[in-house]
Protein backbone atom coordinates (compact mmCIF):
# COMPACT_ATOMS: atom_id res chain seq x y z
CA UNK A 1 0.00 0.00 0.00
CA UNK A 2 1.80 3.53 -0.77
CA UNK A 3 0.34 5.60 1.62
CA UNK A 4 -0.71 9.18 1.31
CA UNK A 5 1.31 12.01 2.77
CA UNK A 6 -1.33 14.30 4.26
CA UNK A 7 -4.38 11.89 3.72
CA UNK A 8 -7.20 13.87 4.68
CA UNK A 9 -9.42 13.92 7.71
CA UNK A 10 -13.16 12.41 6.93
CA UNK A 11 -11.70 9.76 4.29
CA UNK A 12 -12.63 6.34 4.71
CA UNK A 13 -10.80 3.98 6.69
CA UNK A 14 -9.18 1.89 4.37
CA UNK A 15 -11.65 -1.26 6.04
CA UNK A 16 -14.56 0.55 5.11
CA UNK A 17 -13.09 1.64 1.70
CA UNK A 18 -11.80 -2.49 0.90
CA UNK A 19 -15.85 -3.41 2.09
CA UNK A 20 -17.27 -0.17 -0.41
CA UNK A 21 -14.46 -1.84 -3.09
CA UNK A 22 -16.20 -5.32 -2.38
CA UNK A 23 -19.45 -4.12 -2.40
CA UNK A 24 -18.65 -2.09 -6.43
CA UNK A 25 -17.47 -5.40 -7.45
CA UNK A 26 -20.35 -7.45 -7.25
CA UNK A 27 -22.03 -6.57 -10.11
CA UNK A 28 -18.72 -6.37 -11.65
CA UNK A 29 -18.29 -10.21 -11.19
CA UNK A 30 -22.04 -11.37 -12.34
CA UNK A 31 -21.15 -9.55 -15.84
CA UNK A 32 -17.63 -11.02 -16.35
CA UNK A 33 -18.93 -14.58 -15.16
CA UNK A 34 -21.85 -13.98 -17.38
CA UNK A 35 -20.28 -12.64 -20.63
CA UNK A 36 -17.00 -15.52 -20.01
CA UNK A 37 -19.58 -18.15 -20.54
CA UNK A 38 -20.59 -16.70 -23.43
CA UNK A 39 -17.31 -15.88 -24.52
CA UNK A 40 -16.67 -19.64 -24.23
CA UNK A 41 -19.63 -20.42 -26.17
CA UNK A 42 -18.62 -18.47 -28.91
CA UNK A 43 -15.14 -20.10 -28.96
CA UNK A 44 -16.45 -23.56 -28.81
CA UNK A 45 -19.18 -22.19 -32.15
CA UNK A 46 -15.93 -21.20 -34.11
CA UNK A 47 -13.92 -24.22 -33.62
CA UNK A 48 -11.98 -23.18 -30.40
CA UNK A 49 -11.36 -26.43 -28.04
CA UNK A 50 -10.78 -25.82 -24.40
CA UNK A 51 -7.55 -25.11 -24.14
CA UNK A 52 -7.26 -22.49 -26.71
CA UNK A 53 -10.46 -20.86 -25.42
CA UNK A 54 -8.68 -20.32 -21.86
CA UNK A 55 -5.36 -19.58 -23.78
CA UNK A 56 -7.37 -16.33 -24.89
CA UNK A 57 -9.41 -15.80 -21.03
CA UNK A 58 -5.84 -15.80 -19.34
CA UNK A 59 -3.36 -14.33 -22.25
CA UNK A 60 -5.17 -11.82 -23.98
CA UNK A 61 -7.53 -11.01 -21.08
CA UNK A 62 -9.44 -8.51 -23.08
CA UNK A 63 -12.53 -9.28 -23.42
CA UNK A 64 -14.04 -7.41 -26.84
CA UNK A 65 -11.03 -8.15 -28.80
CA UNK A 66 -11.28 -12.18 -27.50
CA UNK A 67 -15.38 -12.24 -28.97
CA UNK A 68 -13.76 -10.27 -32.26
CA UNK A 69 -10.96 -12.90 -33.08
CA UNK A 70 -13.58 -15.92 -31.86
CA UNK A 71 -15.36 -14.01 -35.08
CA UNK A 72 -12.78 -13.65 -37.52
CA UNK A 73 -11.10 -17.28 -37.20
CA UNK A 74 -14.48 -18.38 -37.80
CA UNK A 75 -15.31 -16.38 -40.60
CA UNK A 76 -11.67 -17.41 -41.97
CA UNK A 77 -9.68 -14.42 -41.49
CA UNK A 78 -5.86 -15.08 -41.34
CA UNK A 79 -4.04 -14.64 -37.92
CA UNK A 80 -2.19 -11.02 -38.96
CA UNK A 81 -6.04 -9.11 -39.95
CA UNK A 82 -7.11 -10.54 -35.87
CA UNK A 83 -3.64 -9.37 -34.66
CA UNK A 84 -4.09 -6.13 -36.05
CA UNK A 85 -7.28 -5.19 -34.80
CA UNK A 86 -6.58 -6.34 -31.29
CA UNK A 87 -3.73 -3.93 -30.98
CA UNK A 88 -6.20 -1.27 -32.62
CA UNK A 89 -8.73 -2.29 -30.04
CA UNK A 90 -6.98 -2.43 -26.96
CA UNK A 91 -4.82 0.58 -27.67
CA UNK A 92 -7.24 2.15 -25.20
CA UNK A 93 -5.37 0.29 -22.45
CA UNK A 94 -2.73 3.29 -22.78
CA UNK A 95 -5.48 5.46 -21.01
CA UNK A 96 -5.82 3.67 -18.15
CA UNK A 97 -2.35 2.37 -17.36
CA UNK A 98 -1.21 6.51 -17.94
CA UNK A 99 -3.81 7.49 -15.34
CA UNK A 100 -2.77 4.98 -12.79
CA UNK A 101 0.52 5.12 -13.18
CA UNK A 102 1.28 7.70 -10.80
CA UNK A 103 -1.09 6.38 -8.05
CA UNK A 104 1.44 3.15 -8.99
CA UNK A 105 4.90 4.19 -9.38
CA UNK A 106 5.90 3.35 -5.88
CA UNK A 107 5.46 -0.20 -6.52
CA UNK A 108 8.23 -2.58 -7.38
CA UNK A 109 8.62 -2.69 -11.22
CA UNK A 110 7.65 -6.57 -11.29
CA UNK A 111 4.32 -5.93 -9.50
CA UNK A 112 3.33 -3.01 -11.89
CA UNK A 113 4.78 -5.49 -14.79
CA UNK A 114 2.28 -7.74 -13.07
CA UNK A 115 -0.40 -5.10 -12.80
CA UNK A 116 -0.33 -4.49 -16.56
CA UNK A 117 -1.40 -7.61 -17.49
CA UNK A 118 -4.67 -7.70 -15.12
CA UNK A 119 -5.61 -4.48 -16.33
CA UNK A 120 -8.69 -4.02 -17.78
CA UNK A 121 -11.98 -1.68 -18.23
CA UNK A 122 -13.48 -2.77 -14.95
CA UNK A 123 -10.51 -3.46 -13.22
CA UNK A 124 -9.49 0.65 -14.07
CA UNK A 125 -12.46 1.76 -13.11
CA UNK A 126 -12.68 0.06 -9.75
CA UNK A 127 -9.49 0.49 -8.53
CA UNK A 128 -9.27 4.33 -10.05
CA UNK A 129 -12.53 4.84 -7.78
CA UNK A 130 -11.30 2.80 -4.28
CA UNK A 131 -7.77 5.22 -4.80
CA UNK A 132 -9.79 8.59 -4.87
CA UNK A 133 -11.88 7.14 -1.99
CA UNK A 134 -9.11 6.61 -0.23
CA UNK A 135 -6.52 9.07 -1.19
CA UNK A 136 -3.64 6.55 -1.95
CA UNK A 137 -2.73 3.54 -4.08
CA UNK A 138 -4.05 0.28 -2.12
CA UNK A 139 -2.13 -2.13 -3.83
CA UNK A 140 -4.31 -4.98 -2.09
CA UNK A 141 -7.27 -3.38 -3.42
CA UNK A 142 -5.93 -3.10 -6.72
CA UNK A 143 -5.51 -6.84 -6.65
CA UNK A 144 -9.12 -7.92 -5.38
CA UNK A 145 -10.83 -6.03 -8.24
CA UNK A 146 -8.07 -6.97 -10.80
CA UNK A 147 -8.39 -10.92 -9.90
CA UNK A 148 -11.56 -11.56 -7.47
CA UNK A 149 -13.26 -8.92 -9.71
CA UNK A 150 -12.62 -9.42 -13.09
CA UNK A 151 -9.86 -12.08 -14.05
CA UNK A 152 -11.22 -15.34 -12.11
CA UNK A 153 -14.89 -15.06 -12.72
CA UNK A 154 -13.78 -14.33 -16.69
CA UNK A 155 -11.44 -17.43 -16.37
CA UNK A 156 -13.90 -19.89 -14.72
CA UNK A 157 -16.58 -18.87 -16.70
CA UNK A 158 -14.65 -19.31 -19.81
CA UNK A 159 -14.36 -23.00 -18.75
CA UNK A 160 -18.20 -23.11 -17.63
CA UNK A 161 -18.83 -21.73 -21.10
CA UNK A 162 -16.73 -24.34 -23.57
CA UNK A 163 -17.27 -27.38 -21.40
CA UNK A 164 -21.00 -27.10 -21.27
CA UNK A 165 -22.32 -23.36 -21.31
CA UNK A 166 -25.86 -23.98 -23.08
CA UNK A 167 -27.56 -25.07 -19.93
CA UNK A 168 -27.01 -21.42 -18.78
CA UNK A 169 -29.33 -18.70 -19.63
CA UNK A 170 -28.00 -15.79 -22.43
CA UNK A 171 -27.27 -12.91 -20.14
CA UNK A 172 -29.19 -10.73 -22.07
CA UNK A 173 -32.35 -12.56 -21.49
CA UNK A 174 -31.86 -11.76 -17.45
CA UNK A 175 -30.52 -8.07 -18.17
CA UNK A 176 -26.86 -8.99 -17.08
CA UNK A 177 -25.70 -7.34 -20.46
CA UNK A 178 -26.64 -4.30 -19.28
CA UNK A 179 -24.19 -4.54 -16.31
CA UNK A 180 -20.68 -3.16 -18.07
CA UNK A 181 -22.28 -0.32 -19.60
CA UNK A 182 -24.15 0.49 -16.46
CA UNK A 183 -20.96 -0.04 -14.26
CA UNK A 184 -19.12 2.48 -16.42
CA UNK A 185 -21.68 4.70 -16.36
CA UNK A 186 -21.93 5.02 -12.63
CA UNK A 187 -18.47 4.45 -11.97
CA UNK A 188 -17.56 7.89 -14.46
CA UNK A 189 -20.17 9.48 -12.04
CA UNK A 190 -18.63 8.64 -9.69
CA UNK A 191 -15.63 10.11 -10.49
CA UNK A 192 -17.14 13.59 -11.67
CA UNK A 193 -16.74 15.24 -8.61
CA UNK A 194 -16.16 18.87 -10.02
CA UNK A 195 -16.66 20.94 -12.82
CA UNK A 196 -13.56 19.52 -15.13
CA UNK A 197 -14.66 15.86 -14.41
CA UNK A 198 -18.43 16.61 -15.49
CA UNK A 199 -17.03 18.34 -18.78
CA UNK A 200 -14.56 16.02 -19.57
CA UNK A 201 -16.78 13.59 -19.46
CA UNK A 202 -19.68 15.24 -20.90
CA UNK A 203 -17.19 16.08 -23.94
CA UNK A 204 -16.13 12.57 -24.03
CA UNK A 205 -19.50 11.26 -24.06
CA UNK A 206 -19.85 14.04 -27.44
CA UNK A 207 -16.97 12.79 -28.90
CA UNK A 208 -17.73 9.60 -28.94
CA UNK A 209 -20.86 9.38 -30.26
CA UNK A 210 -20.18 11.98 -32.97
CA UNK A 211 -16.89 9.84 -34.18
CA UNK A 212 -18.48 6.55 -33.31
CA UNK A 213 -21.42 7.31 -35.97
CA UNK A 214 -18.93 8.84 -38.53
CA UNK A 215 -15.52 6.61 -37.99
CA UNK A 216 -16.34 3.38 -35.16
CA UNK A 217 -17.77 2.99 -32.11
CA UNK A 218 -14.62 1.89 -30.65
CA UNK A 219 -12.83 5.10 -32.45
CA UNK A 220 -15.03 7.19 -30.72
CA UNK A 221 -14.23 5.78 -27.25
CA UNK A 222 -10.88 6.42 -27.81
CA UNK A 223 -11.45 10.22 -29.44
CA UNK A 224 -13.39 10.50 -26.78
CA UNK A 225 -11.28 9.40 -23.65
CA UNK A 226 -7.97 11.39 -25.67
CA UNK A 227 -10.22 14.44 -26.19
CA UNK A 228 -12.65 14.48 -23.23
CA UNK A 229 -10.05 15.57 -20.38
CA UNK A 230 -8.75 18.35 -22.92
CA UNK A 231 -12.41 19.83 -23.06
CA UNK A 232 -12.14 19.86 -18.94
CA UNK A 233 -8.83 21.73 -18.79
CA UNK A 234 -10.33 24.46 -20.87
CA UNK A 235 -12.97 25.35 -17.64
CA UNK A 236 -11.77 27.39 -15.50
CA UNK A 237 -11.18 26.44 -11.78
CA UNK A 238 -14.15 27.55 -9.87
CA UNK A 239 -12.64 28.63 -6.46
CA UNK A 240 -8.56 29.89 -6.67
CA UNK A 241 -8.59 29.55 -3.25
CA UNK A 242 -8.70 26.11 -3.60
CA UNK A 243 -5.78 24.50 -4.61
CA UNK A 244 -6.09 21.93 -7.99
CA UNK A 245 -4.01 19.63 -9.22
CA UNK A 246 -1.89 21.58 -10.90
CA UNK A 247 -0.70 23.55 -7.84
CA UNK A 248 -0.37 20.56 -5.92
CA UNK A 249 2.71 18.12 -5.86
CA UNK A 250 3.17 15.37 -8.34
CA UNK A 251 2.46 12.63 -5.93
CA UNK A 252 0.10 10.59 -6.24
CA UNK A 253 -1.74 11.57 -2.69
CA UNK A 254 -2.39 14.58 -4.04
CA UNK A 255 -3.61 13.43 -6.87
CA UNK A 256 -7.52 13.74 -6.69
CA UNK A 257 -9.36 16.22 -5.10
CA UNK A 258 -8.63 18.07 -2.43
CA UNK A 259 -12.38 17.87 -0.87
CA UNK A 260 -13.07 14.25 -0.61
CA UNK A 261 -15.93 14.66 1.12
CA UNK A 262 -17.83 14.35 -1.98
CA UNK A 263 -15.11 12.12 -3.82
CA UNK A 264 -16.55 9.42 -5.84
CA UNK A 265 -18.70 7.11 -4.29
CA UNK A 266 -17.47 7.79 -0.94
CA UNK A 267 -19.63 5.69 2.23
CA UNK B 1 -7.28 -31.67 -28.45
CA UNK B 2 -6.61 -29.01 -30.57
CA UNK B 3 -3.80 -26.28 -29.68
CA UNK B 4 -3.10 -23.94 -32.46
CA UNK B 5 -4.59 -21.06 -31.32
CA UNK B 6 -2.28 -20.81 -28.78
CA UNK B 7 0.09 -19.33 -30.68
CA UNK B 8 -2.35 -16.83 -31.79
CA UNK B 9 -3.49 -16.01 -28.50
CA UNK B 10 0.24 -15.65 -27.59
CA UNK B 11 0.58 -12.48 -30.31
CA UNK B 12 -2.72 -11.02 -29.31
CA UNK B 13 -0.83 -11.02 -26.08
CA UNK B 14 2.20 -9.06 -27.61
CA UNK B 15 -0.05 -6.54 -28.87
CA UNK B 16 -1.89 -6.03 -26.09
CA UNK B 17 0.50 -6.02 -22.82
CA UNK B 18 2.07 -3.06 -24.18
CA UNK B 19 -0.37 -0.43 -24.07
CA UNK B 20 -1.12 -1.85 -20.96
CA UNK B 21 2.71 -2.00 -19.42
CA UNK B 22 4.22 0.89 -20.55
CA UNK B 23 2.97 3.72 -18.95
CA UNK B 24 2.98 2.10 -15.99
CA UNK B 25 6.91 0.97 -16.25
CA UNK B 26 8.46 4.03 -18.49
CA UNK B 27 10.27 6.19 -16.60
CA UNK B 28 8.98 8.91 -18.60
CA UNK B 29 5.72 7.94 -17.02
CA UNK B 30 7.22 8.33 -13.38
CA UNK B 31 7.94 12.29 -13.23
CA UNK B 32 5.09 13.98 -15.47
CA UNK B 33 4.43 17.35 -14.79
CA UNK B 34 1.43 18.78 -12.99
CA UNK B 35 -0.54 19.69 -15.99
CA UNK B 36 -0.33 16.29 -17.52
CA UNK B 37 -1.35 14.55 -14.24
CA UNK B 38 -4.59 17.11 -14.05
CA UNK B 39 -5.06 15.76 -17.54
CA UNK B 40 -4.96 12.19 -16.73
CA UNK B 41 -7.03 12.73 -13.64
CA UNK B 42 -9.68 13.61 -16.18
CA UNK B 43 -9.51 10.20 -17.98
CA UNK B 44 -11.10 8.44 -15.72
CA UNK B 45 -14.84 9.85 -16.41
CA UNK B 46 -13.95 10.92 -19.76
CA UNK B 47 -13.53 6.82 -21.53
CA UNK B 48 -15.74 5.50 -18.62
CA UNK B 49 -18.65 7.97 -20.10
CA UNK B 50 -17.96 7.41 -23.85
CA UNK B 51 -17.38 3.65 -23.33
CA UNK B 52 -20.95 3.74 -21.47
CA UNK B 53 -22.44 6.00 -24.00
CA UNK B 54 -20.80 4.08 -26.89
CA UNK B 55 -22.11 0.64 -25.50
CA UNK B 56 -25.79 1.77 -25.45
CA UNK B 57 -26.50 4.53 -28.02
CA UNK B 58 -24.56 3.35 -30.99
CA UNK B 59 -25.89 0.30 -32.68
CA UNK B 60 -24.14 -1.23 -35.79
CA UNK B 61 -26.80 -2.96 -38.11
CA UNK B 62 -26.82 -5.67 -41.06
CA UNK B 63 -24.80 -3.08 -43.39
CA UNK B 64 -22.13 -2.54 -40.68
CA UNK B 65 -22.73 1.38 -40.64
CA UNK B 66 -23.06 2.41 -36.68
CA UNK B 67 -26.44 4.42 -35.82
CA UNK B 68 -27.78 6.19 -33.03
CA UNK B 69 -30.24 4.26 -30.94
CA UNK B 70 -31.85 5.53 -27.94
CA UNK B 71 -33.82 2.00 -26.65
CA UNK B 72 -34.12 -0.13 -22.99
CA UNK B 73 -30.57 -0.14 -22.90
CA UNK B 74 -29.76 4.00 -22.55
CA UNK B 75 -32.92 4.47 -20.39
CA UNK B 76 -31.22 1.49 -17.43
CA UNK B 77 -27.93 3.09 -17.87
CA UNK B 78 -28.94 6.47 -17.41
CA UNK B 79 -31.25 5.14 -14.22
CA UNK B 80 -28.20 3.71 -12.48
CA UNK B 81 -26.06 7.05 -13.44
CA UNK B 82 -28.88 8.99 -11.30
CA UNK B 83 -28.92 6.38 -9.22
CA UNK B 84 -25.35 6.41 -8.57
CA UNK B 85 -25.61 10.62 -8.78
CA UNK B 86 -28.43 10.29 -6.12
CA UNK B 87 -27.50 7.85 -3.29
CA UNK B 88 -23.75 7.20 -4.00
CA UNK B 89 -24.37 3.53 -4.40
CA UNK B 90 -23.16 1.45 -7.10
CA UNK B 91 -24.62 -1.55 -6.81
CA UNK B 92 -28.05 -0.17 -6.20
CA UNK B 93 -28.06 1.24 -9.41
CA UNK B 94 -26.72 -1.83 -11.22
CA UNK B 95 -29.53 -3.71 -9.74
CA UNK B 96 -32.24 -1.36 -10.90
CA UNK B 97 -30.37 -1.16 -14.90
CA UNK B 98 -30.70 -4.90 -14.76
CA UNK B 99 -34.38 -5.32 -13.24
CA UNK B 100 -35.25 -2.65 -16.12
CA UNK B 101 -33.72 -4.05 -18.70
CA UNK B 102 -35.00 -7.45 -17.74
CA UNK B 103 -38.73 -6.66 -16.89
CA UNK B 104 -38.62 -4.55 -20.32
CA UNK B 105 -37.72 -7.27 -22.47
CA UNK B 106 -39.95 -9.54 -20.82
CA UNK B 107 -42.60 -7.45 -21.88
CA UNK B 108 -41.55 -7.01 -25.44
CA UNK B 109 -40.13 -3.33 -24.81
CA UNK B 110 -36.70 -4.45 -25.33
Amino acid sequence: MTLAQGAEPGAPTLRAARRRLLFDMLGIVASAAGFGVVFGLTARANGFSPIEAVAFSVMVFAGASQFIAAGMIGAGFGWPAVVVLTGLVNSRHLLYAAALGPWLRDRPRGERALMAHVLTDESFALSLVHFRRLGFADRRGYWLAAIGGVFIPWNVATVVGVLGGQVIPDPRVVGLDIVFPAAMAGLAVGLATGRREVVAGVAAVGIALVVGLAVDPRAGVLAGGFLGPVAGLLVPRRDPAVPEADELPADPASFSVPNRSDDGLAP
Amino acid sequence: MNVGLVGLALLMFAVTYPSRAIPLLAPAFERLPPRALEYLRLVGPAVLGAIAASQVLLTTGAGGHPTFHVGIDAVAVLACAALVAWRRNLFLGLLVAVVVAAVARALGAG
